[in-house]
């Protein structure tokens, strides 16, 4: 339990110094912080699938965010912020507090997953049938690409269809066709 | 950007092959071991990002092009629903497991089973991977154009105005 809370308190100090400082290549760095010591949390609660996913991701996120912020005009923040604009976050954060509170109170104790409390909790299912009914040795394959494959073509949508709008917007021709017509 | 020094270069084509293996072995095992689709196409994605960062843009995009590169990641999505499509027509609903219910088996444990899992884990690697690369590639491609005309006027502007 121990490592738990060292982590956490390093995720958190690690946020707090990426909002807090100016450099912005400092705060990417400590951003690739907080993901890295995410990974390590996930391998220490026994999930390697999403802790391979999660470092993997990271790493690709570091190296655009770093490259993104090397060769561009780094954009400092000056100035007071605006009265409004403090008074409307504060108090969405309260209310995100105050829902959050209520959340936390309904969940199952840490480390005790909820299908250990009701028997026909349907990840009880998943464990005891799921290589029976899919034959995957791995019961997160099972779950992802045979249980619950509506949600992986979800996200495979959302995925696919925001590499087109990223294509569309950031591609080199788009500009010459525009310009032709008047020329 | 033509690339970085000659340890660097020589390192990263010794190692690329052992990353993009690896990545070919998350894929290939995600229903046997951890890993799978998703995390197997980012390291197959994050290998032509080191190529990337040590040989320059040029030379990945030589390699890999960017038209290339959209059709596979079309091929990944078309497989996945193929695949879908297939479990209506063969199993009787959407995304049923019709391989493993009722044409091939398997042994469990063995690579060769669960069906249509191992086919879905390879389409979402190539998709992702793919995906991937596609937005590492046109996003160092894009810059904001100092030299523009009157329509880029903004950038133009500022700059002579400090002059």
């Amino acid at each position: 339990m121990a490592v738990f809370y060292i982590l956490l308190l390093f995720m958190i100090i690690a946020a707090i110094i990426a909002v807090e400082t100016s450099d912005l290549l400092s705060s990417v760095i400590c951003v690739g912080a907080i993901g890295f010591g995410g990974s390590l949390m996930f391998l220490f609660l026994r999930a390697p699938d999403i802790a391979i996913t999660q470092i993997v991701v990271e790493v690709l996120g570091l190296i655009i965010l770093l490259r993104a912020t090397i060769s561009r005009d780094l954009t400092f923040i000056t100035g007071d912020r605006e009265f409004f604009g403090t008074v409307v976050s504060v108090v969405i954060i309260l209310v995100i507090c105050l829902a959050g509170i209520k959340v936390v109170e309904t969940l199952p104790d840490f480390g005790s997953a909820i299908f250990t409390k009701v028997p026909e909790a349907a990840s009880q299912t998943y464990i005891s049938e799921g290589l029976a009914k899919t034959g995957a040795a791995n019961l997160v394959a099972s779950v992802i690409l045979d249980f619950r494959a509506y949600d992986t073509l979800g996200e495979a949508t959302v995925l696919f269809t925001s590499i087109i709008g990223a294509t569309v917007i950031l591609r080199k021709k788009a500009k010459k066709m525009v310009e032709d017509p008047d020329e | 950007m033509k690339g970085m020094t000659v340890v660097v270069k020589t390192i990263a084509s010794w190692v690329k092959v052992l990353i993009f293996l690896f990545g070919i072995y998350i894929i290939i095992f995600g229903h046997l071991t951890p890993g799978g689709g998703f995390a197997g196409g980012v390291i197959l994605a994050s290998s032509y990002v080191l190529l990337m960062l040590a040989f320059g843009r040029e030379f990945v995009e030589e390699n890999l092009p960017l038209p290339l590169a959209s059709k596979l990641d079309c091929v990944g999505a078309f497989l996945f629903a193929l695949i879908a499509v297939l479990g209506l027509v063969l199993g009787g609903s959407f995304f049923v497991n019709f391989l493993y219910q009722k044409y091939l088996p398997g042994q469990a444990l063995n690579l060769i089973s669960a069906g249509t899992i191992p086919l879905s884990n390879i389409a979402i690697g190539l998709k992702v991977g793919a995906s991937l690369f596609l937005v590492i590639l046109s996003l160092s491609m894009f810059k904001p154009d100092l030299s523009g005309t009157e329509k880029d006027s903004s950038f133009v502007v500022n700059t002579t105005e400090k002059e």
